[in-house]
């Protein structure tokens, strides 16, 4: 056999094993991601394509200063900000208290999961009934067992309180997910490193911001990471909760507003542009945020 | 001696904080059964019940027998399985290939899989939905079926490559001695000694296309056709106060999942923990 057949027949198997994959993952990724960043510069004419008008950047600058868009843009990274670091933190809490030697450990950490494996769809909707106006169990609780309000508060009826619920909803789907990764986090961090500084005389206040904050370093960043890209695509509780930007509009997270411009107004111009805009603030987000996680610790 | 009881005072503290934030996961989902076992008269009742003054499966009755509930049910236990499975052989064959395989272009085809963990998923529904429409997939369980696949691919093929580079390379070695081929040993070697990366597969791939709203919600249109977050979504609109049915509802399609991930727990909680995916 020469060396060429042989190069050959190691081209074919690998194309077999290859196959399989790139024949779901053109059509369906990297064709679709070309034809988006096409249209997102064309009044698109969705019965007519080849009718569709050549706008350049306009749909990219009739997002920008729009309003509405603005606001969503303001809402998404308002449920970013907030989200994210609580969901760090109470993770970390959650984690720490999960490493102590106590019993039942697996049971703890199921439950903890449990909201983690329930549907989006789902939770929106428990959320929604819970802060509902007219009777929700939460203004029960704050108004009759904690006397914190005199009258009902009308949750989803007002353009700020809404996101209460939406960003208690995003904490408390998450909380279970950056625990068990800070969990494993926390276990490859050596036992010795605590001894030796219990020995030196640190106390355990110390012990956590000295030594095992810095060690979980990666593993935080990895989380933020992973959460921010997931908080800048938060899309269903919202679409749920305020049934699409309500409201006034004023609600809107980048995705329902996307959503809505493409199958609502059928302007897929503006919602191909509206989702690279969100691409691009991710794709620079990811990056600056890789960057950090390089930087690792050495102790 | 003092030591003793500081360690039993910490003891008491964990306890308590931990068993204080499962409350606050918890009681969620209890409301949501309490709720779901409420007759409607009672839904907005003041003040709420933690525990229901009358309990009743009428809700269960009447959701279940609603709108096609059943046929949903099977639509998505159908669209979730067939999904899984060929998300496990797509997958598991390409990591494969980056496993063990060597050809040309091999680090670029990395890259451009890589991708497609990075990009969100529904910036790609507006031309997916148009590719969709031009191969006449929309309104059909296979267009369900091949975006989630594709949605999958990334992440799993680079969760089973790990696998396959954890397998000793003598098997394999020994069996290309005795003439095996390469897809031999994929399938006679390599799969059967990755079940444990198999069955992480399964679980994320079988969460994802069991709670999938956002493709389903454009590419479906055709009630009997509609998966269950779907279903769910649309019925909480059609009967906006009828909440014991929206959580009957519910709860029965939390069933699988609940069941799927206690049976699959340890094997889910080491899958996320070494990649890190999110379920």
């Amino acid at each position: 056999m020469t060396l060429s057949t042989k190069k050959l027949r190691q081209i074919g198997i690998a194309l077999i094993f290859i196959l399989p994959a790139l024949l779901l993952f053109s059509p369906f990724v990297i064709i679709p991601m070309a034809y988006s960043f096409r249209i997102s510069f064309y009044d698109w004419n969705i019965v007519k394509p080849e009718l569709s008008e050549w706008v350049g950047l306009q749909n990219y600058l009739d997002a920008l200063k729009d309003p509405i868009f603005q606001r969503a843009a303001l809402n998404t990274g308002m449920y970013a900000v907030v989200t994210v670091p609580a969901q760090i933190v109470l993770g970390l809490m959650v984690a720490v208290l999960l490493n102590q030697d106590i019993r039942s450990k697996a049971l703890f950490r199921v439950l903890y999961y449990l909201p983690v494996i329930t549907s989006w769809v789902v939770v929106s909707l428990l959320f929604e009934y819970m802060f509902s106006g007219q009777a929700g169990l939460i203004n029960y609780v704050l108004r009759d067992v904690l006397h914190v309000v005199d009258k009902n508060i009308l949750w989803l009826a007002d353009p700020i309180l809404t996101f209460v619920p939406i960003h208690l909803l995003g904490i408390w789907k998450g909380v279970g997910w950056t625990a068990v990764i800070t969990l494993a986090g926390l276990q490859a961090i050596p036992e010795n490193i605590y001894e030796a500084a219990e020995v030196d005389g640190a106390s355990p206040v110390q012990r956590f911001f000295n030594i095992t904050v810095p060690l979980l370093r990666p593993t935080l960043v990895f989380e933020v990471v992973v959460l921010t890209i997931g908080a800048l695509n938060a899309y269903i509780s919202n679409l749920l909760i305020t049934n699409g930007g309500d409201p006034l509009d004023r609600t809107h997270f980048i995705l329902t507003l996307m959503y809505e411009a493409t199958f609502g107004r059928l302007d897929f111009g503006s919602g191909a542009a509206i989702s690279y805009l969100l691409t691009f603030v991710v794709f620079i987000i990811s990056i600056i945020q890789i960057q950090l996680l390089q930087k690792q610790v050495e102790y | 001696m003092s030591q003793k009881r500081e360690r039993r005072i910490r003891k008491i503290i964990t306890y308590t904080l931990l068993i204080f934030g499962l409350v606050i996961v918890v009681v969620p989902f209890w409301y949501m059964l309490i709720t779901s076992l409420k007759p409607q008269a009672f839904i907005f009742e003041m003040p709420p019940r933690l525990w229901p003054a009358e309990v009743t499966l009428k809700n269960y009755i009447e959701a279940l027998g609603k709108d096609y509930f059943g046929l949903y049910f099977l639509n998505s236990l159908f669209v979730a399985s067939i999904t899984t499975v060929t998300t496990i052989f797509v997958s598991s064959m390409l990591a494969y290939a980056f496993a063990r395989l060597e050809f040309p272009g091999k680090k670029f085809l990395f890259y451009i899989f890589l991708l497609g963990m990075m990009i969100p998923p529904v910036m790609l529904i507006i031309p997916q939905f148009i590719v969709a429409k031009h191969l006449d997939l929309l309104e059909k369980f296979t267009g369900l079926i091949l975006v989630y696949v594709t949605m999958n691919i990334s992440m799993q093929t680079f969760l089973l490559r790990g696998f396959f580079e954890g397998i000793p390379k003598d098997l394999e070695d020994a069996a290309l001695i005795d003439g095996a081929s390469n897809w031999t040993i994929f399938w006679k070697v390599i799969f059967p000694l990755s079940r444990p990366g198999i069955a992480v597969v399964t679980i994320f791939t079988f969460l994802y296309s069991w709670e999938e709203f956002p493709w389903a919600h454009v590419a479906i249109k055709e009630t009997t056709k509609r998966t269950l977050p779907i279903a769910i979504a649309l019925f909480q609109g059609q009967h906006l106060t009828e909440w014991g049915q929206v959580f009957a509802a519910s709860l029965v399609s939390l069933v699988p999942v609940v069941i799927v991930f206690v049976l699959f727990q340890r094997h889910f909680i080491q899958g996320i923990t070494t990649t890190g995916l999110k379920g």
